[in-house]
Formats: C-alpha cells, structure tokens, sequence
C-alpha cells in the first residue's frame, strides 16, 4: 500500500475545544455509549450479561426446586430475590475486567490527558452497567414468571424494587470499578467471584436457621441478607420498611465509599 | 514569543529508592520536532507521564504552552494530545466511532463532529476502513487512528511516546511523513524513541536520555561531530595487498581496524579526501590492487555508545 497523506493546503481550521470548560454531562454520556457498544459487542459479555443468569435461575428453580421447599410456599418464590441480586451482582463485576482492561491498553491514560470531566471513564462503565443490569434483570423476571413464579408486587412495588435494584447495582460496578483499577486483568476476571459466593452465606438461598451455628452471625449481618430480603419483601408485596432502610445504608455507604475510592485511584494510578 | 513551548528544569522523580529523572532540562521551540532518545529504562515514559499531567515531578518545573503541568493541568491538557506506547484504540468501535468519540470528548461542536471525523479518516487514508471495527485493523492501521485521534481536538503539543514501535519499515517511514508535515503546520512534536534512525531522520533536536539525565543534546550532525570525524574504509582485492597497505605513510592509518574477510582497512580521518588520495597514490606506486575506498559517516549508533559507555564508567566510579 503506497499512500501519501499530504498536509492540508491551507492552515486547518481550528475546529478546537470549544470554550466551555466543563461538560461533564456530555463526557459521561460519551463514556457510557463507548462502553454500551462494547457490551453489546462482545459475545463473552452477552453471555455474562444474559445468559448466565438465565442459566443459574434455571438451575435454583429446576435442580434444586425439586429438592428444597421454602419456608411457607414453593421454593421458587423464595429464591427468585436471591437469584436476582447474585446475578445482578455478578453482571456488575464485568466491570472490573472491562476498566483493567482499559487500564492495561493505556486508553484510561489517553482519557487522562484530555481536558474532560475527571472520572467519566468509570461513570461511562457503571452507567453501561445500569443499563445492562436492568435488561438482565427483566429478562431475569420473565424467565422466572415463565417457570411459575408468582410476584404480589403491585406497581408500587415494582417501582421500588426498580429504584432499589439501580442503587444496588451502581454500589456493585462502583466496587467492581475500584477493583479494576488495582487488579491485572487476569486477577479482575474473579471479581465476579465475589458476586457469585457471598450471597450463598446469605438469607438468599436457604433460610439462616438451617446454616451450622457458627455461620449464622455472618449470614444474619452481612450486607447481602438485607439486600435480598428488601427485594422479597418487594416482589411479594410486602415491602419491609426496616429492612429496606438497613439495605439502603449499606450499599449507600459502600457506594459513597467505592466513588471516594475509585476517584483517587483512577487520579493517581497510570498504565501498567 | 520565543518562549519555548515546552520548558523542562531541573525535573526529577523517583519511585522507592529508584532515581529516574536525575535533574532533567529541556526546551522545544515551536513546531520543531524534539526526540527524546534513550534506552529502555532511562526515564523516557516517566518523562513523558510527568509532561502529560497524569504523574506529578518531585522536583523541578515543567511547563508547555505557558502553563505548569502541576499547577494548572487543565490547561496543559487542552494545549496537548498523547500518543502512547500502544495504539490505545477501542478494539471493539470502527475507526469512525472512534473518531467520533474523541470529538465528543474534546467537545467539538456537536454539528462538526462527524465532519472533522471524515476529515481525518480521510487524511490519513482510513475513509475505507471507517465502518470496520478496529480489530479487523493493521498494526499500521491502527497506529494511523492512533494519530489521528490524538489530532482530533488539533492540539499544539503532541507527545509521541515511541510511536513506530513495531510497526513495519513501509508504515513506519509513512508515519514520519505525517509527524513531518504536522510540524510543518506549526505543531510542536516531542517524541520518545529508542531508535537512533527514527531520531536522526525525523527530529529536528535530539536529546540522549541515560540514566536519568540528558547526556548529550544537538542537532543530529552535531551528535555525530562529538564522538569523532569522519573514517575512511579501503578495501582490498587480495591479502596481499591488504598487507603491504598496512605500512603505508598515511596519516591515521596506524589507527586503522582490519576487517579479514571484507579485506578492508577502516581508519579515523580529519580529512577524508586527502587520505583517500594519499591511499590510491601509494597502492599505485607498490602495485597493491585496491578493489573501493569510501568515507564513512559516525551513526547516531556510535553517539548512543559513547555516550551510554562513559555513563556506566562513571556511574562505576561513582559506586566506588
């Protein structure tokens, strides 16, 4: 391939950066369209996104449905809320191979040099993330119905659990996030590990009770119980105002937390 | 006016008990194309992070286009575009999504986006491949987006952290015309390379970079000027002759290296062409059958030796 790439006859025009110093809105929106795109790309992320957790779903209401009985109805009402978070988390935590990822290919580097609102790169993921986690979850909600789940949210109650399934997942890609920004890319692959075993030691699954003693103080106190709890209460109807509150400032705070975080790493670490 | 658009001193930086910039000066005039040359581990990249505003200097200054790279990054980072060691592309967007983002995110004028994206995917000869996703793409393919992304918001500074590293010889003498003509427009160019043949063809200014510090800074030929003159290579069409060469009264001859298989004579001259005529004059009188003579240049090769040979000396002496 013989090219010449001539210099422009006349001085280009200065299209330049316009005056304004800030748009981080508009950054944020760039950020989250790049990393959409990449989503929907990518098979490996197709599959983690929506036919994993369809898969796993699959597995708790007909492997394990035929075994246990939950407490005081079939065991596929019980453990929907549960399925729902580990996937929710699970999804969350590609976010952690995607930003250390982009940390390895020097791009968060290239973003750093521009004049752009600071943190927008790991906004654009967590955004994407949002997104993506919620049409998981519909779909998610869908096979559930489809297999003999029976919600008695009413609307309200949807509403709720839409709103308490998008702070959970901003606090979990916020997690995952930070995490992306300190692991390799290999380490970053099991942050989703994480998503995928805690909720285990949880209310999620099998009622505490059942647990050997010395799990229960875990299991009862750790943030995932209120999580799930919150979205049970929700999805039967019944919301629990107590336990949604002590949800609500777990995963406030571990957000709060992780933002902090995430902003002083994604300022001080560069390409590795 | 004349103030450098980049101003470099006194910079310094380690990393644990590691000094990497030992006290680093440097000044780029605009539009000239300034190499910064040095091995791997010489403090290049770190050079370049500091410039760049994404690592902050322990000591020194460093300014570009008038403003400190410490104290006003903002500013440093509107003036400037960053080409890194990698083709830093999204693998996963075409070539003009990728145009397109940078534009967005230089804050282009929405209307004039997609207008500077064609412009550029034109320019730099990718209008073809702009609807194919980038990981369909060349190496030199994608060093050619590379580029043109960091053009997007036509900075007046860009830093070319070893932009041709691995690429083939065909792309590679192709993206210096393109960093050429950009310097021609008036922007200001700071390279790293470890490639004396890219610093000596392209740069305008070359600085070595050794072991923290700038060892030597010039022009290329005036790099070349510092290790010694010139030298001169007669080679032989027979042992014999080579032999009977070896006494002649030529001034500089009884420095000479024998090469044995290429039956040649290599040896250091002030004055190549009178050496060369004294050579053919005496090979005539003794019937010594000489087969080429020719001057030989010093290499930027022979600068970075010299240069890195007496670092390591003193460095040596130092630990002693």
């Amino acid at each position: 391939m013989t090219t010449t790439l001539p210099a422009p006859a006349t001085a280009p025009a200065r299209p330049g950066p316009t005056g304004r110093r800030g748009a981080p809105l508009r950054d944020v929106a760039t950020m989250t369209r790049r990393e959409a795109r990449r989503s929907l790309r990518s098979v490996d992320s197709l599959i983690n996104a929506f036919a994993l957790p369809v898969l796993i779903m699959s597995v708790f209401v007909v492997i394990f449905g035929g075994a246990i009985s939950g407490p005081g109805g079939g065991y596929i009402d019980y453990v929907v809320p549960g399925v729902l978070v580990m996937c929710l988390g699970m999804n969350s935590g590609s976010a952690a191979v995607a930003v250390a990822q982009d940390m390895t290919s020097g791009t968060i580097d290239r973003f750093k040099t521009l004049p752009i609102f600071s943190s927008s790169a790991l906004w654009g993921h967590v955004f994407a993330s949002v997104v993506r986690n919620l049409a998981s979850a519909a779909l998610v909600v869908l096979v559930a119905v489809a297999y003999g789940f029976r919600p008695g949210a009413a609307l309200g109650d949807w509403l709720g659990f839409a709103a308490f399934a998008v702070l959970a997942v901003l606090t979990f890609t916020w997690i995952s996030v930070t995490l992306g920004l300190v692991l390799s890319v290999e380490a970053s692959m099991s942050v989703n590990m994480i998503f995928l075993f805690v909720p285990y030691l949880s209310s999620g699954f099998v009622a505490v009770e059942t647990m050997p003693a010395w799990l229960h103080g875990f299991a009862e106190h750790q943030p995932f119980t209120p999580v799930i709890e919150s979205v049970r209460g929700l999805l039967a109807g019944a919301p629990d105002a107590g336990t949604i509150l002590t949800a609500c400032a777990w995963l406030g705070g571990l957000l709060l937390a992780s933002v902090l975080a995430g902003g002083v790493l994604y300022r001080r670490r560069t390409a590795r | 006016m004349n103030d450098p658009m980049i101003d470099v001193r006194g910079l310094r930086k380690s990393y644990g008990r590691t000094d990497v910039l030992r006290g680093v000066d440097l000044a780029v005039r605009r539009g000239e194309i300034f190499a910064l040359l040095g091995p791997n581990g010489a403090g290049k990249t770190t050079a370049v992070n500091i410039l760049t505003t994404l690592v902050r200097p322990d000591a020194g200054t460093a300014t570009i286009a008038g403003a400190d790279v410490v104290r006003d990054p903002a500013a440093v980072r509107r003036a400037i575009a960053l080409t890194g060691q990698y083709a830093s592309v999204d693998e996963f967007l075409t070539g003009e999504e990728n145009l397109v983002m940078m534009a967005d995110l230089a804050h282009l004028p929405r209307r004039t986006v997609r207008h500077r994206a064609h412009e550029l995917l034109e320019r730099f000869d990718l209008t073809g491949a702009a609807r194919r996703r980038v990981s369909t793409y060349s190496g030199g393919m994608r060093r050619r987006l590379d580029l043109a992304i960091s053009l997007v918001a036509d900075p007046r500074v860009l830093v070319l952290d070893e932009p041709t590293t691995g690429l083939d010889p065909a792309s590679r003498s192709q993206l210096w015309d393109v960093v050429r003509s950009l310097a021609a427009d008036g922007t200001t160019i700071l390279l790293t390379t470890q490639y004396l043949e890219e610093a000596d063809r392209l740069a305008d200014t070359i600085a070595v970079l050794a072991e923290g510090r700038i060892a030597a800074r010039g022009t290329a030929s005036e790099l070349k000027a510092l290790v010694a003159g010139d030298h001169v290579r007669v080679s032989f069409q027979d042992a014999a002759s080579l032999d009977g060469a070896r006494a002649l009264a030529v001034a500089g001859l009884d420095q000479a290296e024998t090469d044995d298989k290429a039956l040649a004579l290599t040896f250091p001259s002030t004055e190549p062409v009178r050496a060369i005529r004294d050579v053919l004059e005496h090979a005539e009188t003794r019937g010594l059958a000489v087969a080429a003579v020719s001057v030989v240049k010093p290499t930027l090769d022979d600068v970075f030796l010299a240069l890195t040979r007496t670092d390591t000396r003193s460095a040596e002496e130092a630990q002693r």
